[in-house]
C-alpha cells in the first residue's frame, strides 16, 4: 500500500507571498516524518485498546486452530473408553472432559477451530477479491453486467439466508467437505460486497478526480484501481473483517443442523450439536459455544478498530 | 402512496415468480422423490414407479414440470406432498399458526424492552447503566442461537431433574394431546423459545436505538429546542424519541417478515412445530414440494413486510415522498 506521502497542511513548508520558503522545521531542527494516510490508519488502530485485545485473542485462538496438530494434546478421533463422558479436570489430562466415546473434548475443540478458521477466513478472502472485482466493474460500467448482478442479488435477498444456504447445502450433499462449504458461503456472501462495492463506485465515478485523470488519458483499469479503489477500501475491509466472523458463525449453523462438514471432522458447531443429546454433560454444549462467542467478539472487536482508524472523517482515536 | 402500493405489489410478482422458478430448478434437481418407493423394489415395480412418475410428471421437462407445480399452488392450495400425498396446506397452515405465536411474544417483548433500554442508555451514555447493557448486547450479537437455546434447556432440564420442579418445559408444545393457544401449559412450554428469540432481537434493537438516539440528540432542532427553554423531559420525549423511533419500526418490520419464516434453529431445538422446523424436517426427508411451498411462503412474506416497512417510513416521515 504505497499512498503518496501526504503532509499534515500545517506542517506543510510554508511559502511567502515573494517566493521565498520559510521552512519553519528545518529552521527550528524538528525532525518531522512525512505521515501517509495509512500510517496514520495504522497509528489509530494501534491505539485502539478494544481492537488490540480481539486481535491478539485472535491470534491466539487462530494460532491454536493453525497448530491444532502441535498443541492438541490427543488427536481429534482418538477413543478412551475408559474415560467416556468425563467432566472437565485439572488433574487428569482431559481439561475440557471427554465426549460420549471418550475423545478428549479440547483436542477436538482445537481441531474445530481450525475447520472454522479455515472457513472464515477462506471465505472471507475470496468473496471479497471477487466481489471487489464483479462490484468495481459493474459500478464503473453499469449496462447489463450491472443489471443482471443486482437483479440476482435482489433474488437472494428475498429469502432468508438461512433458507438459502440449507437449500444448496441439501442441493449439494449431505456429507461436505470444507471447500464444499467454503464455496457455499463464499458464493453466498461476496454478493453483499459487491453490493457496497458497486454503491461507492458509483458515486465515486462522478467525482472530479476521476474526470481529472480520464482527462489525463488514463485507461479504465488504472483509473479503477489506482484511482478509484484506495478510496473505497476502508468499508471493504471492515466488511471483509467482519464477514470472518458472519463466515464462522453461519459454518457452526449449517453443520448444527446436520448440512455442514461431514465427520470426523470436527467444527465448533457440530460439537455444540453433540451436547444436545447429554444435556445433563453441560461441558460438551457449553465449552465450543463459548470459543464460538469468543471468536465472533474479537473479530468484532478487530472490525470496530479497524472503522475508526479507517475513517479519515472520525479521529477519535488519537494518532 | 396508492400508486405506489400498486406499483411495487405488480414488481414483486415477477420477482415471485423468478425466485420460485429458481427455487424449483435447484430443489428438484437436488432429489428423486420417488427415491423411498424405489428402495423397495418388490412392492414398487419397475411399472409402478413409471406410473407415478407420469400421474407426478415427473418424467417431463423441468419447465413443464414447473407449470405443473404452479397450477397445482394455486387451484389445490400449494398442491400435495409427494413423499405422503397429503396436502401441504393444513401442516404449513398449522405451523404459520404456531410460528406467529411465538414471533409475536417475542418481537414484542424485545421491542417494548430494546426501545426502552435504547432510550435511556442514549440519555445517560457511558453512564454504568449504558455500559452494562452495551456489552450485553454486544455479546447478545455474538452469541450463536443455538447456543443459547441448548443452555437454556440444560438449566431447565437439570432445575427439573434436581428439584423436581417443573418451571418450563424444554420440547413439545403441549403436554396433552391438545390445549388451548394461550393456556398456561401453552406458555411453560413456549417460554424457552421466546426468551431465546427475545434476547437476539433485542440485542439487535436495544443497539439501534441507542445509534439513532444518539444521532438526533446531536440534531440541530434539538439544540434549538433546549435553547428556546423546553423542559428535558419534553425535549427527549417529544422531539428526540418520537424521530428516532421511525427507523426501528422499519427494522423492526423487516425483521418480522424473515421471522415468519420460523425461527428454523430454535424450532428445531425446542421441537417446536413451527415455520422452520417444517422447512428442516421436509427437507431432511427430500420432500420436495413441501419444501416449495415452504420457500414461497417465506419468499412472500418477506416482500410484504418489506413493502409494509417501506409504506411504514413514508408514513411516519413526512419528508419521504414516493412518486
Amino acid at each position: 500500500m504505497t499512498e503518496p506521502a501526504q503532509l499534515d497542511p500545517q506542517l506543510a513548508p510554508m511559502t511567502a507571498p515573494g517566493g521565498i520558503t520559510l521552512d519553519v522545521t528545518a529552521a527550528e531542527g524538528l525532525e518531522l516524518k512525512a505521515r501517509s494516510q495509512w500510517s496514520y490508519a495504522r497509528r489509530r488502530f494501534l491505539r485502539h485498546r478494544l481492537a488490540m485485545f480481539g486481535l491478539v485473542g485472535l491470534v491466539v485462538i487462530f494460532g491454536a486452530g493453525a497448530l491444532a496438530s502441535v498443541v492438541a494434546p490427543y488427536s481429534f478421533d482418538q477413543i478412551d473408553l475408559t474415560n467416556v463422558l468425563h467432566p472437565p479436570t485439572m488433574v487428569g489430562h482431559h481439561v475440557f472432559g471427554t465426549d460420549e466415546i471418550g475423545r478428549d473434548s479440547l483436542s477436538r475443540i482445537i481441531y474445530g477451530i481450525r475447520t472454522s478458521e479455515q472457513v472464515g477466513l477462506t471465505v472471507a478472502v475470496v468473496s471479497t477479491l471477487f466481489g471487489l472485482m464483479v462490484g468495481a466493474i459493474s459500478g464503473y460500467y453499469r449496462g447489463w453486467l450491472d443489471n443482471v448482478i443486482m437483479r440476482v442479488t435482489d433474488l437472494i435477498l428475498t429469502l432468508p439466508v438461512l433458507v438459502v444456504l440449507l437449500t444448496v447445502a441439501a442441493l449439494l450433499g449431505r456429507s461436505s467437505s470444507v471447500w464444499t462449504i467454503v464455496f457455499i458461503l463464499a458464493g453466498f456472501y461476496w454478493t453483499g460486497i459487491a453490493r457496497i462495492v458497486r454503491g461507492t463506485f458509483l458515486s465515486l465515478r462522478e467525482k472530479e478526480y476521476v474526470e481529472a485523470a480520464k482527462a489525463v488519458g488514463a485507461g479504465d483499469l488504472r483509473i479503477m484501481f489506482r484511482h478509484m479503489l484506495p478510496n473505497t477500501l476502508g468499508p471493504i475491509v471492515v466488511t471483509g473483517t467482519l464477514a470472518v466472523a458472519d463466515a464462522i458463525i453461519l459454518e457452526a449453523f449449517l453443520s448444527f443442523l446436520g448440512f455442514g462438514i461431514a465427520d470426523p471432522t470436527p467444527s465448533l458447531g457440530k460439537l455444540v450439536a453433540e451436547g444436545q443429546q447429554f444435556p445433563q454433560k453441560w461441558w460438551i454444549t457449553v465449552i465450543p459455544g463459548l470459543v464460538l462467542v469468543l471468536i465472533v467478539i474479537c473479530v468484532n472487536f478487530v472490525g470496530d478498530g479497524l472503522r475508526d482508524a479507517l475513517d479519515p472523517q472520525q479521529r477519535r482515536v488519537r494518532a | 402512496m396508492l400508486t405506489y402500493i400498486a406499483r411495487r405489489i405488480l414488481y414483486s410478482i415477477p420477482v415471485l415468480l423468478a425466485t420460485s422458478f429458481l427455487s424449483f430448478m435447484f430443489i428438484t434437481k437436488s432429489s428423486d422423490p420417488l427415491a423411498n418407493l424405489r428402495a423397495n423394489p418388490r412392492t414398487n415395480s419397475p411399472t409402478v414407479l413409471k406410473h407415478l412418475a407420469h400421474v407426478y410428471h415427473l418424467d417431463q421437462s423441468l419447465p413443464v414440470r414447473y407449470w405443473y407445480w404452479l397450477q397445482d399452488v394455486f387451484v389445490h392450495k400449494l398442491g400435495q406432498s409427494l413423499l405422503t400425498s397429503q396436502p401441504i396446506w393444513p401442516d404449513i397452515s398449522r405451523a404459520i399458526g404456531h410460528t406467529l405465536q411465538i414471533v409475536l411474544l417475542a418481537q414484542l417483548i424485545a421491542l417494548v424492552l430494546g426501545v426502552a433500554v435504547g432510550i435511556y442508555s442514549a440519555i445517560r451514555q457511558y453512564s454504568a447503566f449504558d455500559y452494562t447493557f452495551t456489552s450485553l448486547s454486544f455479546l447478545g450479537y455474538a452469541m450463536p442461537t443455538f447456543w443459547l437455546a441448548l443452555i437454556l434447556q440444560i438449566l431447565f432440564t437439570d432445575i427439573y431433574l434436581k428439584w423436581h420442579v417443573r418451571v418450563f418445559y424444554t420440547s413439545g408444545l403441549n403436554s396433552g394431546v391438545t390445549s388451548s393457544t394461550w393456556s398456561l401449559d401453552r406458555l411453560q412450554h413456549i417460554a424457552l423459545p421466546v426468551i431465546t428469540l427475545t434476547v437476539v432481537s433485542f440485542a439487535l434493537y436495544s443497539r439501534f436505538m441507542r445509534a439513532t438516539m444518539l444521532d438526533v440528540i446531536n440534531s440541530d432542532y434539538v439544540r434549538t429546542a433546549r435553547a428556546k427553554g423546553l423542559p428535558e423531559r419534553l425535549v427527549i420525549f417529544r422531539h428526540v424519541v418520537r424521530n428516532a423511533l421511525i427507523p426501528i419500526v422499519t427494522v423492526s418490520a423487516l425483521q418480522f417478515g424473515a421471522l415468519l419464516g420460523g425461527a428454523i434453529v430454535t424450532e428445531t431445538i425446542f421441537t417446536l412445530d413451527g415455520m422452520g422446523y417444517f422447512f428442516i424436517t421436509r427437507l431432511q426427508t427430500n420432500d420436495v414440494y413441501s419444501v416449495m411451498a415452504y420457500v414461497m411462503v417465506v419468499a412472500i412474506s418477506v416482500i410484504t413486510f418489506n413493502l409494509i416497512a417501506d409504506v411504514l417510513y413514508g408514513f411516519l416521515d413526512p419528508r419521504i415522498r414516493y412518486d
